[in-house]
């Protein structure tokens, strides 16, 4: 389901109603003079939030990147795992291992390979076709479903996968994809194929079946955060500009492409940005689905891999750093459209 | 009908179907599952769920292979009555029943003129056999699984049938302190609320606070810290568990409650006071300048302005961190482990053992789902409010 943190980038008052409302200069909402008491009092209701955020996500934040210099139990630094006759990046070794050690460098198409099914390639993957599919599939179905009248029904089951945990949806989908040996096929995709005279296919060890098998049940999962999302800014689309494409005889497909779909850029671009994040850090569902065999590995499972299967804290919070590294352009996309925002308050 | 309706239906008509085939799509693996958690353990490993309404697949060969002997009812033959449960489970699968077709039956094939079965057939024949000796149609759906589920059994029978016969696995007991056992969802289910309900509860009330001093307080640096808060809402989990579980190993907080409600605090904070402050932010100010002219203070504004009119953020926000607490695998996993399982935890563990079915993996299943699902249809309103932060308001 929808982390929370996730949630929060997508629209705000100021994304729908952006064309609507004057903007003020004032980068903070004034405070009344009448309330303005002693300097304490703001920071007695604040501390115990801070407090919590300062150990539960600053200062691990920053106890992570020190720890990936270091040793599997942390006792002495990485550079000291270096082994003879080894490629060696000295205190960097657990990024070295991280960043190389599942390519094939023997030659350039092994490189190539070992890439695509490495757990970086895979989640390249993820990234693209998860997110072409969430958005595509939220946003014409909340195109559709504005013209039926089961508008809500439709919009409610589309978004009921959003209540259920990965876990959840990993089962019903292995199901779905299970691969009977011989007899009869209870898993209905493979039932479906027999009785079409098909060969039932293993779709979760099969590579590189498997990881859009996966991607599958994230887009089932989360289609309908997308739609709910897009179909709340489709509703802020002026009628009338509609109607009077409409009237000049344009198809709906020309409203959709040239009306709509500039209209609501930026709330795409949220909505894409969001689910990059929420892809990089995608880690149930792989888990429960595979646990990353069969060459489906995503980096967040390997960083849960490394740090509590094979215990090597040193690899671990390397391969979460770079994680983070990957998110950092999006945090940064993030703070840069809340100050426009509040420039636009 | 005029003209004008039917060309408006055909126009409407790829509309419906698009959207009727997506719908489709999101509810039938669904259904599979729940209709699976309800079926006994053989027909789920033999047919498909979605058989549950039609003729059995081997009703066909079993009149091509055996009722020209066994006749169309089974009980021909009084020496083999096929209408006899007990010798029917005898034959579960296709091996064992072709076993039985190649010996011979007093020096005779058993098959006599008529060739063996082929495996898949066989299997066929097998789950026909068990519908035509009443084997399955006793009990076509029952709450077995969810009793199986609940109490943890893992055995080849039935908890029902196994206490019944005195045969249960020895951490079963047979009465209600089995809904306790460790290994059962019903233990899952009360530690998922006992982990679920302070960790939704915490972070909102902080919150609470820290959302006001953002909205309705004048501090130094209140626009800089917010700014950073909203940067600390993406940063993933994977970056701090680390850290935290070193930290909990050494203060003994590995597999304490408290450890995890801490910890979904922290990390449901920047989220939870960027929508209360953008909520707080957009109340009347006129309404906090009467109350301060009237002599109230902070804590008074607070307790008696803030916190009602922020009930329906509170309600979007509640529901937000219960279905992310109660949905987490990875914190679970991490802090809690086995030592006090919750729901995601145990299902889990049993679709990587796979050691006890998919009759009762499906039924833990859904009943992980249940109380997520009440949730969200009951209160889908505040849901869908959350998570456009604000916009109703707007």
């Amino acid at each position: 389901m929808a982390t929370p943190q996730d949630i929060s980038k997508t629209v705000t008052p100021r994304d729908v109603n952006v064309r609507r409302k004057p903007a003020r200069a004032s980068s903070a909402p004034p405070v009344p003079e009448i309330m303005k008491q002693g300097a304490l009092v703001p920071w007695l209701y604040l501390l115990p939030a801070l407090v919590v955020m300062a150990f539960f996500i600053v200062y691990p934040m920053i106890n992570t990147i020190g720890l990936s210099f270091q040793n599997r139990d942390g006792t002495a630094s990485a550079a000291t795992t270096c082994r003879e006759g080894n490629p060696c990046w000295g205190v960097f070794e657990n990024y070295r291992y991280a960043l190389t050690a599942e390519f094939n460098t023997s030659s350039p198409q092994a490189l190539w390979n070992s890439f695509w099914s490495s757990s970086y390639g895979n989640t390249i993957k993820w990234i693209i076709v998860m997110v072409f599919g969430t958005v595509s599939v939220g946003l014409g179905f909340a195109v559709l479903a504005d013209r039926v009248k089961y508008e809500a029904l439709a919009k409610a089951i589309l978004f009921m996968p959003m209540a259920i945990s990965f876990v959840g949806a990993g089962v019903i989908w292995k199901f779905v994809y299970d691969y009977g040996t011989q007899q009869n096929q209870i898993g209905l995709l493979n039932s479906i194929i027999t009785s079409f005279g098909g060969r039932p296919v293993a779709w979760l060890s099969t590579t590189p079946i498997n990881t859009f098998a996966i991607i599958i049940v994230g887009i089932w999962i989360w289609s309908g955060f997308c739609m709910t999302i897009l179909a709340a800014a489709l509703k802020s689309v002026p009628d009338e500009i509609l109607e009077a494409a409409r009237v000049d005889g344009a198809t709906e497909w020309t409203v959709f492409w040239k009306i709509m779909v500039p209209i609501i850029l930026p709330t795409i671009t949220v909505v894409v940005t969001t689910m990059v994040i929420n892809v990089l850090k995608l880690f149930d569902l792989v888990y429960v689905m595979t646990g990353g065999n069969f060459q489906t590995d995503v980096i967040a499972n390997r960083m849960y891999t490394e740090m509590y299967k094979n215990f090597n804290m040193g690899r671990g919070t390397a391969v979460a750093v770079i994680l983070v590294l990957a998110i950092i352009p999006f945090i940064y996309y993030n703070v840069r459209r809340f100050l426009a925002q509040e420039a636009m308050r | 009908m005029n003209r004008e309706k039917i060309n408006r239906i055909i126009n409407e008509l790829p509309t419906h179907v698009i959207i009727l085939l997506t719908i489709v799509i999101w509810v039938v693996p669904t259904l599979g599952l729940l209709i699976t958690s309800l079926r006994p353990p053989e027909a789920v490993r033999n047919t498909g769920w979605w058989t549950v309404l039609s003729e059995p697949p081997g009703a066909e060969k079993y009149s091509q292979y055996c009722a020209s002997c066994h006749g169309a009812d089974g009980a021909t033959l009084p020496a083999a009555d096929l209408s006899n449960p007990d010798l029917v489970r005898q034959y579960p699968r296709s091996l064992q029943l072709l076993a039985i077709l190649r010996q011979d039956i007093n020096g005779q094939p058993h098959m006599g003129d008529i060739p063996l079965p082929n495996s898949q057939e066989a299997a066929d024949i097998a789950v026909y056999l068990r519908h035509l000796s009443g084997i399955d149609t006793a009990s076509q759906f029952s709450l077995n699984n969810y009793i199986d589920a609940l109490v943890g059994y893992r055995g080849q029978n039935t908890y029902r049938t196994d206490c019944a016969a005195g045969t249960q696995p020895p951490d079963l007991r047979c009465n209600l302190s089995d809904i306790l056992n460790p290994r059962g969802m019903g233990r899952a289910f009360v530690n998922s609320l006992l982990v679920t309900i302070p960790a939704t509860i915490l972070p909102i009330l902080f919150a609470a606070f820290a959302g006001y001093a953002f909205a309705w307080l004048d501090f130094k640096g209140r626009f800089l810290l917010f700014a950073l808060l909203v940067g600390l809402q993406v940063v993933p989990l994977q970056m701090t568990l680390v850290p935290i579980s070193r930290f909990y190993a050494q203060a003994g907080l590995n597999g304490t409650f408290l450890g995890v409600w801490l910890f979904h605090t922290g990390f449901g904070m920047p989220y939870a006071i960027y929508l209360m402050r953008n909520f707080l932010g957009t109340l009347p100010r006129d309404l906090f300048e009467s109350a301060y002219l009237d002599g109230a203070s902070h804590w008074t504004a607070f307790r008696q302005l803030v916190i009602p009119l922020a009930m329906p953020a509170i309600a979007s926000l509640g529901i937000f961190q219960f279905l992310w607490v109660w949905n987490d695998l990875l914190v679970a996993l991490v802090f809690l482990g086995g030592t006090t399982p919750v729901m995601t935890y145990q299902i889990s563990n049993m679709v990587t053992s796979l050691g006890s079915g998919w009759q009762v993996l499906t039924a833990a299943a859904f009943l992980s789902m249940l109380l997520p699902m009440i949730v969200f249809f009951s209160l889908q309103r505040y849901f869908v409010r959350g998570m456009l932060a604000g916009a109703v308001k707007g």
